[in-house]
Parts: structure tokens; C-alpha cells; sequence
């Protein structure tokens, strides 16, 4: 509990919060949400979905175990801010090879910590997602009022494109039985992991990388990955998809990728009032029964009315036991299905990892002509 | 899958008398389980021979048979009642054990019963040591290299493989019982032996000892479409080596990355389904090596536990009320979340507090026992600390201790000689964690403790903060120095008042002023199983200091009942059972029903048994900021046993309102000298006594009431350091000893009457009537502790004019101290004299037993009287007499096998058991009646 300078959390409604500064001294804005799973902060800071949020972890300590350099989503932080209640600067875990203060602080993540995160929590669940700023640089209200005024709404925005790979890059043996082109609007590395795993070798595109680019690499079928934003903002991801699913090629998306397939095939997406975020949310496949606990990351939901109205092309194969939302499509008319959650977990429950096993398995049932 | 209509009854086994490894955790778990059940409209048989459970309530199950743990009681329920099923898994280890030997018997095919939750196969598997290792390698996990000894012989060869350090573990024993750590060749043969001789089927696993590995346990529910869910991952602070029962545990795991984590949990769902058939609660437990992060699967449990009684109260999630649908034939995802009841029961619980979970050892009533920690529990009962922090969950799980501590350390009572402190280290024993404090306090290194201890480096830092803040607290000199930054680092990190105040050797008053002029209150957090993610009104809170309280006060009328803390002996699951009752008859009033306690095991803390629970220390700090929050129109001190009681005083001093008797009635039957004036006002005879502050004055009071004189401190609870003495050396000697041990007291020295019988009187008084509820005969002679005696019910061998003259006086006492609710009056009858020992204006033992045997709900009607809205002639009070019920003492001595296990006036029970009798030819009572002498010690 070493003194450390005192820093300020605005909310968009006014709210104010005041802690103390974690990771770097600076200022910070973005959407404010709140993540309740109780490992794996690293994994989730490094998310790119999670990129322009800042992020409030319900866990009341965070820190303990530090940071290890393999145990990341991609090559650094993406979240916009955190606000914890107690952060340790000391870490116990022999495998860990910085402290989360000195990595926060190298990859310029700017926290709060101290903060009463569960009324914090409530408020978010009773208000919805809004916009907030950090600061441990002024506590002046006016400032942090403009600065927070400037701050574009989640709502509309595209961010897919900014934490895209600019280059195409391959992960995986060159050797491995299947080809998979990658889609990345912000793509996890234990998505790549799963895969390769069941061997597949992966190239990963830009976001803005057309159907016929990818075609030319020949692959067996396509993936449509996680990613920050909303997915309305993408008609370019939908027209590829559009392609890819004219094609008939075998198609696995998920998170935005699932929003992103949905919204290819006529189905409207919307911004939840405070998405789901965490490794607890339970989810049942409807085709086996099972339940399954999974990892989740959402803002942004698929309509189940309008799948509801499609049902002669689109089937709903996952619900949320919590609040019946769409968590799984499959295409009737096409070799394509996505999940709204994370069944490469990391972090969160490995339950639903199979979904990579049914991806391959319609791999290997593809007609050689459709690959 | 949804539930199976074929089950229409269910016969659910409990477990018994509390030992040691098994306590109350069980009564919480087969309460839950009969109501969850009753919910689904199963008609529900239970047997239990524990009066002083929840479970065996009428109100509860819709028969029960409080008989004998054993086949013939069995056999008896399964004649008298057509039984469709069998739930095992809600008794602990004694349930399993029961329904695997009527199963070998053939008992339940005989009549068409079916075995419910679990099959005998996957018992077998987890009980069979052997088996339990090959089906797991199988599976491809690994566990410690062992092998399985049935003889001597064998045992030695396996040691000569497997090399020292190693374990011994008994197959089917409980709570550890027989297993040890083998450090050094040379104590090998003993352990062994002991190992063999304690197993059921003389069978010992003997096993590399992974010392030093962390420890974790998962809690997990399985359905029967193989749905599992982890409810709660709890972290042994305590490393490998220290049962877990006696560890100190926080949840969330504190230390665990999400890869270490999600392979644990991967392992566990495997080795979850590969149990066969199975479907409700159950537990199991890994060590992991901090270094390489290798993962070893020590053992499951196929059944609720007292782990899964702390998970449920650490997440809010009722583990064995699910798991009890679940064996109904319910899967996961049919069931709610009972807590948000909006989500799902597929779901495991994301929590925003942290717990700390502190065993309770009772060493001083085994004199002699080994108190270093292993593979055996040895602890009583156990506290659980909720904070937004693991300091203040720490602190406020040691405030809950009751032993005088008012934190972790900063209370006078540390150690200061390094030597010792170190030695104490790496020899655990009840005290470990406070001289941990004590070390980092001298100075000596984080690395050395951590060497010594193996203790996660973690946990040491955090207590080192601890250290260090209060290095900073003393660079003030009053607590109006204090700045309101720094006082409220102090309180996050769960110091009391007390603490503050002692550090700078200031009252406590002082501070508290300060810590209120400076606005810094408690505030109350809900536990909701989910974060705050979704909206519930689960009434359950614990305190903290942060922003915003989510305790809402009704306007309604409320009364707040005090629990009896942790299990100890001397005060134990009884006192529980009154706190339930109590709280049932405050909301038939009308009233709101708030019930503040800190044991994880309890129906008490269930939440939904009051209207608004606050799981908090029994601790005046904790007490006062609830009621400056609720201000409620009383509170009952009568029903929590001595914990509750003495917090009285306070309560009167800040004019808070007590119901029923009043504190200074209270004190009048509490304070040796006032009381025995009171009784030769009444005219009531007593032992003659002195009360004395020094050996002389001992000496000389004892050879005027003249020898043989019992000897006590002052205040104490179950007869603590109470001894006979005959001579003027013995009792010099004695005294000296209490002095030295509880240097605040003063000593009581009674005249003892030798050969006297002993009897006690449980009664109600409305302040104008005054009800006997029982009168009990003791089958030992005077000079047991009350609470190891058999008691008989009603009495047998007094004369009529001996229970004449003891209602005339209980009414007399009543009267004489306008009690308001219950009074137990303790007796001794010498030469058809009858003598007063004590009397005791609050709930006693033996009410729970008297209002089983008699079947009426006495401590229902007695806080009814108390809180005034009832006159005892209100009720049409009908006790069912069965012949003679005897409250049989259970020890649980074999825990402690150098321990003399003679019987006298400190009391060493652990639980009790209720015997019903037609007449006294009955071979059970002459037994206990022809050996009445034998347990008699000087």
C-alpha cells in the first residue's frame, strides 16, 4: 500500500470517483465498462476488443500474480484505461516476469485504483455504458468535462481497422492439412493457438483486405474474428462476408465476426445497455442440451426477432440461460456458424473449445471444389 | 432432463453428533436440502440423532427419526414408511459410510430403494484410495506417487520406494483421522500403525509428501446430463501439508493465473465426470508446485462438505439446496439462480469481496494434545471474514475468533522473542498466522518466513502493509491527528477501533469519536453471487468502508438477533438452533428479523432463514455500526450463548435496548457474590464458596469451605481450567497456573459435594407465570461438567420432594430475577438436599433436547414471551413424553490420542447425541448407569 498520486474518474453523467494513479501518470478516455471475471487480467487488457474501453474489474484485486510475456492476446494492451478497487504493485508468481505497475506503465496504460468499483458497477448496470476519463494529471472538472465532451460515442464507431494487422502475416506450419484466411478486425492469439492446434495453418488479412485477395492464398475456409466496435459501422466486412458465403466456403465467426455474419445474411445488430463481460456466462447448446460456461466480451447483440422472421435460413444453435440472447447461428443454406461468445477462452473456461473441432470437421466434409 | 416423478419420498441420512471434522456445516446442508426438496413436494424422512440440528425440526422434514446412526434405525424408517429413494450425500462421511454398509447388506434392494445423487460405485471410487489413483492416471492426471499398504510389511516397502518426507492416509477414516506426515525415517513405524489401525479395512495409502505445494480446492456442482459448474476456487493459505480443515482459505484464489486456473478446472471436470454416476455437490482438491506450476490432483469428495458450506456462504450460492434438485433428476439449466432468481443456476458466481476463512482450535481443553497442524484436523469449528480486501477479510475473520483478539495482532498480545516466533513458524500450530505478523514486525526477512513456511510470498507482503501502516500510525500521538486519508486506509485494511486505540495506547472511545467526526462508517455490500452484473435483493451483507451502501433499513419494526460465533466446545451447534428459532418467531410477530453471526457452518447464516442477514464479526464494533444503521427496537441476547450474552453490558451502558431480561437481572445471576446474596435472601441453599485475587487468599477460603473445592477462573466458558482440588499444594499449584494463563481473572473456589447428583431445569418466565420446560437428572455424579454428562429427561432416581423443591426454586429465581424469556437453573442433590450451583438467564445446552423430546417449539414461545407480544398463557404448551430421552456427550478424543481422556469439571464434548427409552430396564441406559463412576476423575 505504497502512497501513490492521487488521480480522478469522471463519468459522462457527471459522476465522480477519486483514487489513487495506477500505471501511467496521464489522461485517458473512452467507454467505461466492467469485466467480473477473477483471473486472467493480462489476457483481457490485451484483448483488442477491448480496445477504446476502460475498463472496471469487479475482482477486488488486481495485480497478484504480475505479468508474463506469453500469456498475452496480442502484442500489448489495448484497453483504454482500468479502474480496480486494490491494485498490488508486488507479485508472488515465480513464472511472471514484470510486475502489472511496470508493464501498465511500459505500454502506457493510465488506471485507477481505490475506487469503489461495485457501486461503480451498479451505477453502469442501472445508467448503461457511457463515457468516462481518467486522469491522475488535473483534477480540474471543467478540463476533464471537455476532454470527456470530445470523446467520440461507441455507438457508430469503427474501430475494427485500428488494431487490425497492417500486413498479412502467417501463423502455423506451412504443412498443416487445412488453409485458414483470417479475417482480422482484431483477431485473439489463442484463436490462432486453437486452430493451429487442430491443424490449420492461419493467414491473418487486414480488416480491409477484399474476397478476392484472400482467394488468391487458396485457403479451406474463412474465419471472421473478435474485434472493438460496432459491427453496423462495417458494411466492408459485410460484403466480403456476403462473398465468402456466396462462395459457399466453410466459415467460422466469432463475436464481431458473428455479428458481422449475422448482418451478411439480413440480420440486424444492436447495441446492448451494458453488453456482457466476463468468464461466468452460461450458455446452452441447443443441440446438444449442455451448457456450457463461457468467456464473453460484448456490447453489441444479433437480433433474435429478426432471426426469429429468417428462421427458414438462419438457426439459433446457442442462447444465454441468463437473459435469452443469441449466442450461436448457423447458416441453413451455407457451411457458416458463429458464436457470440469467446470459446477460445483465454482467459475464462475452456468449455466450449469443440467449436474449433466442428470448424474443422466441416473442413474435412467440404467438397474439394469448395475449398 | 426434467425431475424424475417416480420419487416421491426420500429418506435423507445425517451425520450424526458434531466431532471434529464434522460439524454444523452438516445441519446447513441437510436443512437446505429437506426444504429444497419439500419445494418439489417429495415427502421427506430423515434421520439424524443430533437434537441440537435444524434438520431434525418438525418444522423441517415431514418425519423424523431421531435414532441411532446405524442399519437397524435404517431398517426400521424403510418398515414404517415406503421410501422411493435415498440421499447420502447431505451427511458428511457417516452418511456415505451408513449407505454404503446397508447397500453391502442389501438393505436398500430389499425394499425397492434407490440411491439418489450418488451410487455406490463412484463412493467406492473416491474412498478407495487405490482405485482413486489408477482412475485418474487413466484420465491422464497426475497424481502424487504412492502406494497402498494393507499390512505392516507392505507399509514399509512402500516407504522404502517412495522415500521421506512422506504421507500416511488412512482409507475411509474422516476428517484426516489416523493420516500423518512422516518427516524422518525413525517416526515411520509408529505413524504407520496408527494409519492402519485407524482405517475401517486396516488399509493405508502411503504417499510422497508434496510439501510446500500450494493448495486448492474447487467446489463443483455435476448434473446428471454431465453439466458441471465451479462454484467457488478457494486458496489454501496454508500450504500442502496442513489439513485443510485447519488451514486458514480465501476465495477468490489469490494467486492464481487464468492458465494455472482454467487447467485445474479442466482437470476437474474430468475427473468429475469420470466418477460414473453422479449428480449433486462435491468437492475436490489439487496442489500445485509454485515453481513449475505443476498440477497433482490430491483427492474429491462425492458429496457436500464443509468446504461446500463455506463455498455457498463465500458466493452466496446455496450449493447443497441445487444439489438436492439435481439429484431429483434436475439439470443445471432448469434451475434459477435462487439468489438473483432472474439468471440461471448453470452458472458459477463471480465474486467482488474476498473471504477469509480462520479455523478455531480448542487446545486448552486437551491438555497434552499435540497442537502442531498436519494431515488431521484438529480445529472445532471455524469464522469466515467478508471484506473488499483480503487485509480486512483477515482482520475481520480474526475479530470473529473469539479469543480476545481484536485483529490481526496490535491487541498486546504479541510475541517478542524472535527465537520463539521463528520456531512457531515452521511449526504450525493455532497461532501461526499472528506470529507471522510478530516476525515481520522484528524485522526478519519476507524470504526467511516465506522459507519457513512456504506461505505464498503474496500473503506475506500483505501483512507486511499491515506492519507498516502501523509503523506509520504511531508517528501520531492522539487520534485527532489522524488524517481522514490515512484513518481510511486503516479501516480498509480492517482495523478495528480497538486496534488503533491500542497502538496508540489511547481508549478506544477516542478514536472511534475521531473515525465518526470524520463521517467514516461502515457500509453494507451485498453478496449476489454475480458482481453486481444483474439486480438481487438477497438480503445478505457485510461491511466495508467504501462509497456507497446498499443496506436499505425497512421502517418496520425490527429486532436484531446476536449468533454464537464460532463452534467451540462449550458452545456449539445448540445455540444455533436457538438463533433460528428465534429469528422464525420474530417474523411470526410481525417483526423484521435481522440476525448478525460469523460461522460459515450455520442454518443462521442461511440467506433466506432472517429477513436480513449481516455476516459479520461478534465484535462491539462491528455490533454498534448495525444498529446505528438499523436502529432497531431491540436486541436478543438470550439465544447466541455466552458470546452474545456478554456483550450485554455494552448494549445497557449505551442504552440500547435488550429484550426481555434485563442486563442488570443478567448480571445479578452472572456475578458470583450478588447472586449468592441473592440466594440466602431466598433462602436457598449453595455450596459455601469465596471469590479470591491472590494464592493466599485461595488458600485461605478453601480450607474454610474446606477440601474437596472446585477451583475456577471467573468468566469463562465449558468450565475452562476448572478443577477439583483436595489439598492446600494442589491448589496452590493450580491457581498459580490460572494466573499465569489468564492473568486478567479472578478465581472462583466453591465448596464441593462430593457423590452429590446433578440436575438442571430449563424454564420461561413472562415475568408473571413461570413454565418448566424440562427437568433433567444427570446419570454421573456431581464433578462432570454438565455438558459431558448424560442427561435424563425427566428426572428418575430424585425423590418427589427433590424435583418439588428445584421447580420452587427455579420459580423463585424467575421471579427474583425478572426474567423475561428462558433461565436454566443448574442443581446439585446431596442427602435429598438441594443445592444451587448456577443459573443462566439465556438459552442453556439442553433446550434444543428438551424441545425434541417433547416436541414443542420452546424457544419459538420463549422469544415470543421475550420480545413482550406473548404471555406464555397464550400458548397451549403440550410436551409428548417418550418414555426417557438421555442426552448421550460424543468426544472426539481419538483426534487427540495422547490426551488424558478422563472426564471433570472442564468440559470436552464436542456434540451430543439423543436416546429415546421406554423404561430404565433399557440395556443402553443401564450401561450408561453402571458406568457412571468410571469416568470420575479427582
Amino acid at each position: 500500500m505504497i502512497s501513490r498520486p492521487a488521480a480522478t474518474l469522471l463519468l459522462a453523467d457527471g459522476t465522480l470517483f477519486k483514487g489513487y494513479a495506477v500505471g501511467k501518470i496521464g489522461t485517458t478516455t473512452g467507454e467505461i465498462c466492467f469485466n467480473t471475471g477473477m483471473t486472467g487480467y493480462q489476457e483481457v487488457f490485451t484483448d483488442p476488443s477491448y480496445y477504446g474501453q476502460i475498463l472496471v474489474m469487479t475482482n477486488v484485486h488486481i495485480g497478484n500474480y504480475g505479468t508474463r510475456a506469453i500469456e498475452q492476446e496480442s502484442d500489448g494492451a489495448k484497453i483504454a484505461g482500468l479502474v480496480v478497487r486494490n491494485f498490488s504493485e508486488h507479485y508472488s508468481r515465480p513464472m511472471a516476469n514484470n510486475s502489472l505497475q511496470q508493464w501498465l506503465e511500459e505500454e502506457g496504460v493510465v488506471g485507477i485504483s481505490g475506487i469503489d468499483t461495485r457501486a461503480l458497477v451498479r451505477h453502469i448496470r442501472n445508467k448503461g455504458a457511457m463515457n468516462a476519463i481518467i486522469s491522475s494529471e488535473t483534477d480540474e472538472l471543467a478540463t476533464l468535462q471537455a476532454r470527456l465532451k470530445d470523446t467520440p460515442s461507441m455507438a457508430g464507431l469503427e474501430l475494427a481497422s485500428k488494431v487490425s494487422t497492417s500486413q498479412p502475416y502467417v501463423a502455423g506450419p506451412a504443412s498443416a492439412q487445412f488453409r485458414i484466411a483470417a479475417l482480422d478486425f482484431g483477431i485473439k492469439r489463442s484463436i490462432l493457438d486453437c486452430l493451429i492446434a487442430r491443424g490449420c495453418v492461419v493467414k491473418v488479412f487486414p480488416a480491409h483486405t477484399t474476397f478476392e485477395t484472400m482467394e488468391q492464398w487458396q485457403p479451406d475456409g474463412y474465419f471472421l474474428s473478435n474485434g472493438p466496435g460496432d459491427p453496423a459501422a462495417m458494411d466492408y466486412a459485410v460484403e466480403v462476408t456476403q462473398k465468402i458465403l456466396a462462395a459457399d466456403k466453410p466459415l467460422f465467426g466469432i463475436c464481431l465476426g458473428h455479428q458481422i455474419l449475422a448482418r451478411a445474411v439480413g440480420i440486424p445488430t444492436y447495441k446492448m445497455h451494458h453488453g456482457h463481460r466476463g468468464l461466468n456466462h452460461p450458455v446452452k447448446n441447443l443441440r446438444t442440451g449442455r451448457g456450457e460456461i463461457t468467456s464473453q466480451n460484448h456490447g453489441f447483440g444479433v437480433s433474435l426477432k429478426a432471426i426469429c422472421a429468417a428462421s427458414d435460413r438462419v438457426e439459433v444453435t446457442h442462447v444465454n440461460l441468463n437473459d435469452g440472447t443469441v449466442e450461436g447461428i448457423r447458416l441453413k443454406q451455407h457451411q457458416a456458424f458463429s458464436v457470440q461468445y469467446h470459446p477460445e477462452a483465454s482467459p475464462g473456461p475452456h468449455d466450449a473449445r469443440y467449436l474449433f473441432d466442428e470448424f474443422v470437421d466441416m473442413l474435412k466434409k467440404a467438397p474439394v471444389s469448395a475449398r | 432432463m426434467p425431475k424424475d416423478t417416480s420419487i416421491r419420498s426420500v429418506l435423507i441420512i445425517g451425520s450424526g453428533p458434531i466431532v471434529i471434522g464434522q460439524a454444523c456445516e452438516f445441519d446447513y446442508s441437510g436443512s437446505q436440502a429437506i426444504r429444497s426438496l419439500k419445494e418439489e413436494g417429495v415427502e421427506v424422512i430423515l434421520l439424524n440423532s443430533n437434537p441440537a440440528t435444524i434438520m431434525t425440526d418438525p418444522i423441517l422434514a415431514d418425519h423424523v427419526y431421531l435414532m441411532p446412526l446405524n442399519v437397524a434405525s435404517i431398517e426400521h424408517i424403510l418398515q414404517a414408511h415406503k421410501v422411493d429413494a435415498v440421499l447420502p450425500t447431505m451427511g458428511g462421511q457417516t452418511a456415505l459410510n451408513l449407505a454404503i454398509e446397508a447397500g453391502e447388506l442389501g438393505i436398500w434392494e430389499k425394499y425397492g430403494v434407490r440411491l439418489i445423487g450418488v451410487d455406490l460405485d463412484a463412493i467406492e471410487l473416491t474412498e478407495n484410495r487405490e482405485a482413486f489413483r489408477q482412475l485418474m492416471v487413466s484420465k491422464g492426471l497426475s497424481v502424487a506417487p504412492s502406494y497402498i499398504a494393507n499390512s505392516y510389511l507392505e507399509g514399509m516397502e512402500a516407504a522404502q520406494k517412495i522415500g521421506f518426507p512422506l504421507v500416511i492416509r488412512p482409507s475411509y477414516t474422516l476428517g484426516g483421522s489416523g493420516g500423518s506426515f512422516v518427516m524422518r525415517e525413525e517416526d515411520f513405524p509408529d505413524a504407520l500403525k496408527r494409519g492402519l489401525s485407524m482405517s475401517p479395512t486396516h488399509e493405508v495409502l502411503v504417499e510422497k509428501a508434496v510439501l510446500g505445494w500450494k493448495e486448492f480446492e474447487l467446489e463443483l456442482l455435476r448434473d446428471a446430463h454431465d453439466n458441471v459448474v465451479i462454484i467457488c476456487a478457494v486458496e489454501n493459505l496454508d500450504p500442502m501439508g496442513i489439513h485443510t480443515g485447519d488451514s486458514i482459505t480465501v476465495a477468490p484464489a489469490m494467486t492464481l493465473s487464468d492458465t494455472a486456473f482454467q487447467r485445474m478446472r479442466d482437470e476437474a471436470i474430468l475427473a468429475m465426470r469420470s466418477l460414473g454416476n453422479f449428480a449433486g455437490g462435491c468437492n475436490i482438491q489439487f496442489a500445485i508446485n509454485p515453481e513449475t506450476e505443476e498440477l497433482i490432483v490430491i483427492e474429491i469428495n462425492p458429496r457436500v462438505s464443509r468446504s461446500s458450506a463455506l463455498a455457498s456462504k463465500a458466493t452466496g450460492y446455496p450449493i447443497a439446496k441445487i444439489a438436492a434438485k439435481l439429484a431429483l433428476g434436475y439439470t443445471l439449466d432448469e434451475l434459477k439462480n435462487p439468489v438473483t432468481k432472474t439468471t440461471s443456476a448453470l452458472f458459477e458466481p463471480a465474486l467482488d469481496y474476498v473471504i477469509v476463512k480462520m479455523p478455531r482450535w480448542n487446545f486448552e481443553k486437551f491438555h497434552g494434545a499435540d497442537t502442531r497442524l498436519g494431515l488431521q484436523m484438529k480445529s472445532v469449528g471455524e469464522v469466515m471474514g467478508i471484506g473488499r480486501s483480503f487485509q480486512e477479510a483477515l482482520q475481520k475473520a480474526c475479530q470473529s475468533l473469539e479469543n480476545g483478539r481484536m485483529g490481526l495482532g496490535a491487541d498486546r498480545k504479541e510475541w517478542i522473542r524472535t527465537e520463539d516466533i521463528l520456531h512457531r513458524l515452521e511449526h504450525a500450530s493455532e497461532d501461526r498466522i499472528f506470529r507471522l505478523k510478530d516476525a515481520l514486525r522484528l524485522g526478519v526477512p519476507e524470504r526467511t518466513i516465506q522459507k519457513l513456511t512456504r506461505i505464498d510470498p503474496w500473503f506475506i507482503r500483505q501483512i507486511k502493509e499491515l506492519v507498516k501502516l502501523e509503523e506509520e500510525l504511531m508517528r501520531y500521538n492522539v487520534p485527532e491527528d489522524i488524517p481522514r486519508e490515512f484513518f481510511l486506509r486503516l479501516k480498509r485494511a480492517g482495523y478495528s477501533d480497538a486496534q488503533i486505540a491500542w497502538l496508540l495506547r489511547v481508549g478506544e472511545e477516542a478514536v472511534t469519536q475521531r473515525r465518526i467526526e470524520l463521517g467514516l462508517r461502515r457500509v453494507y455490500k451485498t453478496v449476489d453471487t454475480c458482481a453486481a452484473e444483474f439486480e438481487s435483493n438477497t438480503p445478505y451483507f457485510y461491511s466495508t468502508f467504501d462509497g456507497e451502501n446498499e443496506s436499505q433499513p425497512s421502517d418496520r419494526k425490527k429486532i436484531i438477533v446476536l449468533g454464537s460465533g464460532p463452534n467451540r466446545i462449550g458452545q456449539g451447534i445448540e445455540f444455533d438452533y436457538c438463533c433460528v428459532h428465534g429469528l422464525l418467531a420474530i417474523k411470526d410477530v410481525g417483526y423484521e428479523a435481522i440476525m448478525v453471526n460469523c460461522n460459515p457452518e450455520t442454518v443462521s447464516t442461511d440467506f433466506d432463514v432472517a429477513d436480513k442477514l449481516y455476516f459479520e464479526p461478534i465484535f462491539w464494533e462491528h455490533i454498534e455500526e448495525i444498529i446505528h444503521l438499523e436502529q432497531p427496537d431491540g436486541v436478543i441476547v438470550q439465544l447466541g450463548g455466552q458470546t452474545a450474552l456478554k456483550m450485554a453490558k455494552t448494549f445497557h451502558e449505551r442504552g440500547i435496548p435488550i429484550v426481555g431480561t434485563s442486563f442488570e437481572h443478567m448480571d445479578l445471576a452472572e456475578d458470583r457474590g450478588a447472586f449468592s446474596d441473592l440466594l440466602k435472601r431466598l433462602d436457598i441453599p449453595y455450596p459455601k464458596y469465596g471469590v479470591a485475587d491472590d494464592v493466599d487468599e485461595a488458600l485461605h477460603i478453601a480450607n474454610e469451605v474446606t477440601y474437596p473445592v472446585l477451583v475456577r477462573p471467573s468468566y469463562v466458558l465449558g468450565g475452562q481450567r476448572m478443577r477439583i482440588v483436595i489439598n492446600d499444594e494442589e491448589l496452590e499449584r493450580h491457581v498459580l497456573s490460572i494466573f499465569k494463563h489468564m492473568p486478567q481473572n479472578r478465581i472462583l473456589i466453591d465448596q464441593f459435594l462430593e457423590r452429590a447428583k446433578e440436575a438442571e431445569i430449563d424454564a420461561i418466565c413472562d415475568g408473571e407465570q413461570v413454565h418448566i420446560m424440562g427437568i433433567m437428572e444427570h446419570i454421573e455424579p456431581a464433578g462432570i461438567h454438565s455438558g459431558d454428562s448424560s442427561a435424563v429427561l425427566p428426572t428418575y432416581s430424585l425423590s418427589v420432594e427433590a424435583v418439588n423443591t428445584m421447580v420452587e426454586y427455579t420459580e423463585k429465581l424467575a421471579h427474583a430475577l425478572s426474567i423475561r424469556g428462558l433461565l436454566n437453573v443448574q442443581f446439585a442433590v446431596k442427602d435429598d438436599k438441594v443445592y444451587v450451583i448456577e443459573a443462566n438467564p439465556r438459552a442453556s445446552r439442553t433446550t434444543p433436547f428438551i424441545a425434541k423430546a417433547y416436541d414443542v417449539p420452546y424457544l419459538q414461545i420463549a422469544t415470543k414471551v421475550m420480545l413482550g407480544t406473548h404471555k406464555l398463557s397464550d400458548f397451549n404448551i403440550q410436551p409428548r413424553p417418550k418414555g426417557y430421552a438421555i442426552k448421550v456427550p460424543v468426544f472426539s478424543f481419538e483426534k487427540f490420542p495422547n490426551v488424558d481422556k478422563n472426564l471433570g469439571p472442564e468440559m470436552r464434548s464436542t456434540g451430543e447425541e439423543i436416546r429415546f427409552i421406554k423404561d430404565l430396564t433399557d440395556p443402553f441406559f443401564r450401561e450408561l448407569d453402571r458406568q457412571r463412576y468410571m469416568y470420575l476423575t479427582r
